[in-house]
């Protein structure tokens, strides 16, 4: 027995407990979401949908996650569209200030959120907009926004600019090119950016509860719901929707980018 | 060569920053010729290919296709196609949507199209490829995809940046036969680029040397490696011995000049104006000495030590110092007569050819 396996043996035993603390509450939230009781403690007391039953007849939690839908899906294709010409921009043109501006546009990723968003309301309400789910939606772009831009940043770096040059060399117009040539190659990163972008916006919450006014997004909702002991578990069924939500749409997301990347190698 | 020129270059300057990429560089490139821009990395030559392509514009200087000026005009709308150095094989496409790709903006109808694609496929030896997907190719199928996406638009000139270079050498040497008859029987103007010597000295019609954005020589292949116009395009071209003189005069047509410890040689001028003898330099191609065996005998013997030896196989070099000559001369026999068992160290008799001496701008 050598120190290093003994080393080992310890380090795994570390990686075991940090992943147990990590992911153990949030394995409880499906499991209580399924008991038959309506406070969650052990022992359990025994398996019901009912909480999901009841989910579906609740209108109010209904609206807020049309809510969460119009406003993930519009800052998912706004941030995708910006990250588009932000990430060609920066991967195939040198230009004074690119520096600044890559860096500008990742800068939200390392705000504080509660700052970013008393600053946005602050604006939002200087500049006399109402809040609604534009100003969500707005919010969100900023947050959303570098995500895409380093999705897709990787998606133009995978493939060579001479591909787009030997699209206008065989006569191709630059508007031809990029619905010929550069759409379909990043279309995987493009597709990638789509589902993570979405899943950041669905899961927000600072940002949505500061700027979302009467139109609460769904985790605004849940909030908002805690304040009720009875309704917990109805809250608890909603964040197993959301979590499993989330992680169907970011495995979708990378096996996505993967697929772009083995798309990109050549094949000997 | 007919008497307007497919391409002209006039005047081109090329500036990056305060960095000079092209400088007044001025060539006309015949209809139905192959030309080469021969350099080394960084001399400028891919600029000049990428301007006569439409991917650059020049800083000053314009060029003309057809007798027509393409400043300003986009890729799409010249009359030329590139084969890029990396192919820009579009892999989302197999190797028919691949090669009717510009075709499809022509609307030449679904028959015309079809039948173009299978001549072109055809015609680079491909015709059972047409469905492989463009990120399963080899490098060479690549490459003869990329070619026939390019002549399938029918241009005026074909553009070819180091096309050959990403191919292993047998590979690249039966491209290199296979580009020329493709050439020849297509009839239109191609403009390669390439460091490569000896490609460019076996396909081309007529060859520019570049250095430092600047066209050193402009000649036709036996030219440019027999008398290359300046030392520097004499030792790009493949081995050059340059020489030592104590002597050396331009005299109309021909040069006198003594060799130390070789002697007097003359020479022609071959066309060339020597503007200044005193820095010219007098060389002879390493093939044109000659060993002389035991029992030989010679006008001029050229006596030495040999210093170094090199193996290729088929020859042999020879490093011999000569008494009196600051460089080395190397000596390439073939080894029919064991010019690689000499060994090193020994004491060896040479002679030249003597017309073979040539005198170039220093």
């Amino acid at each position: 027995m050598s120190a290093l396996s003994a080393s080992r043996r310890i380090l795994s035993a570390y990686v075991i407990l940090y992943v147990a603390i990590l992911y153990f509450p949030v394995l409880l939230l499906p499991v209580f979401s399924f008991n038959d009781s309506a406070t969650p403690k052990l022992p359990l007391a025994g398996f019901t949908f009912k909480w999901y039953e009841s989910l579906a007849g609740n209108a109010a939690m209904q609206g807020a996650a049309w809510n969460s839908l119009v406003v993930g899906v519009s800052a998912a294709v706004l941030s995708t569209v910006l990250g588009i010409c932000a990430a060609r921009a920066i991967t195939r043109h040198r230009f004074r200030g690119l520096g600044a501006a890559s860096s500008l546009i990742m800068a939200p990723l390392i705000l504080p959120e509660i700052i970013i968003a008393i600053s946005l309301l602050v604006v939002m309400l200087g500049l006399g907009l109402q809040l609604s789910l534009v100003t969500v939606i707005l919010g969100h772009l900023l947050i959303c926004v570098p995500y895409s831009v380093t999705v897709l940043v990787s998606g133009f770096e995978g493939f060579d600019p001479s591909m787009e040059e030997a699209s206008r060399d065989l006569g191709e117009t630059s508007f031809g090119t990029l619905r010929r040539v550069t759409l379909p190659m990043l279309a995987p990163s493009i597709v990638s950016s789509l589902l993570v972008t979405f899943t950041i916006s669905l899961d927000e919450f600072i940002l949505a509860f500061f700027l979302s006014g009467t139109e609460p997004t769904l985790p605004v909702y849940i909030w908002g719901q805690l304040r009720f002991a009875a309704k917990l578990p109805n809250v608890l069924a909603l964040g197993s929707i959301l979590i499993a939500a989330s992680l169907i749409l970011l495995t979708a997301a990378e096996l996505f980018r993967r697929r772009a990347e083995r798309k990109m190698e050549l094949r000997p | 060569m007919s008497a307007a020129p497919m391409i002209d270059i006039r005047n081109v300057d090329k500036v990056f920053g305060n960095f000079r990429a092209l400088d007044t560089l001025n060539a006309s490139i015949g209809e139905g010729e192959f030309f080469s821009l021969l350099g080394p990395s960084g001399c400028g030559k891919t600029t000049l290919l990428r301007m006569i392509g439409g991917f650059d514009e020049p800083t000053s200087g314009e060029i003309l296709i057809g007798g027509k000026s393409m400043a300003g005009i986009p890729p799409n709308l010249r009359p030329t196609n590139m084969v890029f150095q990396s192919y820009a094989i579009f892999p989302h496409l197999n190797v028919s949507e691949n090669i009717a790709y510009g075709l499809k903006r022509l609307r030449l109808g679904r028959e015309e199209e079809e039948k173009r694609v299978r001549e072109a496929l055809a015609q680079v030896e491909l015709s059972e490829l047409g469905p492989r997907m463009g990120n399963q190719l080899s490098g060479g199928q690549r490459q003869r995809v990329a070619l026939a996406r390019s002549l399938v638009m029918r241009p005026k000139v074909l553009l070819l940046d180091e096309p050959l270079s990403a191919l292993d050498k047998n590979l690249r040497e039966q491209m290199q036969v296979e580009l020329r008859h493709l050439q020849r029987q297509i009839g239109i103007t191609f403009v390669l680029v390439t460091h490569d010597q000896y490609e460019a000295l076996s396909m081309s019609d007529r060859i520019a040397v570049m250095f430092a954005g600047q066209i050193a020589q402009i000649d036709s292949p036996k030219e440019i490696y027999q008398n290359p116009a300046t030392r520097q395009v004499a030792d790009f071209l493949g081995g050059m011995n340059f020489l030592t003189a104590s002597e050396l005069a331009v005299d109309g047509k021909v040069f006198r000049a003594v060799l130390p410890g070789i002697g007097a040689i003359t020479g022609h001028l071959a066309g060339k104006a020597i503007s200044d003898p005193a820095s010219a330099i007098i060389g002879i191609r390493p093939e044109r000495l000659r060993i002389v065996w035991e029992g030989e005998t010679a006008d001029h013997i050229v006596t030495g030590k040999v210093v170094d030896r090199n193996y290729y196989g088929e020859m042999t070099s020879l490093v011999v110092g000569i008494e009196g000559q600051s460089e080395r001369v190397s000596v390439v026999e073939t080894n029919d007569f064991g010019a690689d068992d000499i060994p090193v160290g020994s004491d060896i008799a040479i002679t030249y050819d003597r017309d073979a001496f040539i005198i170039m701008q220093g």
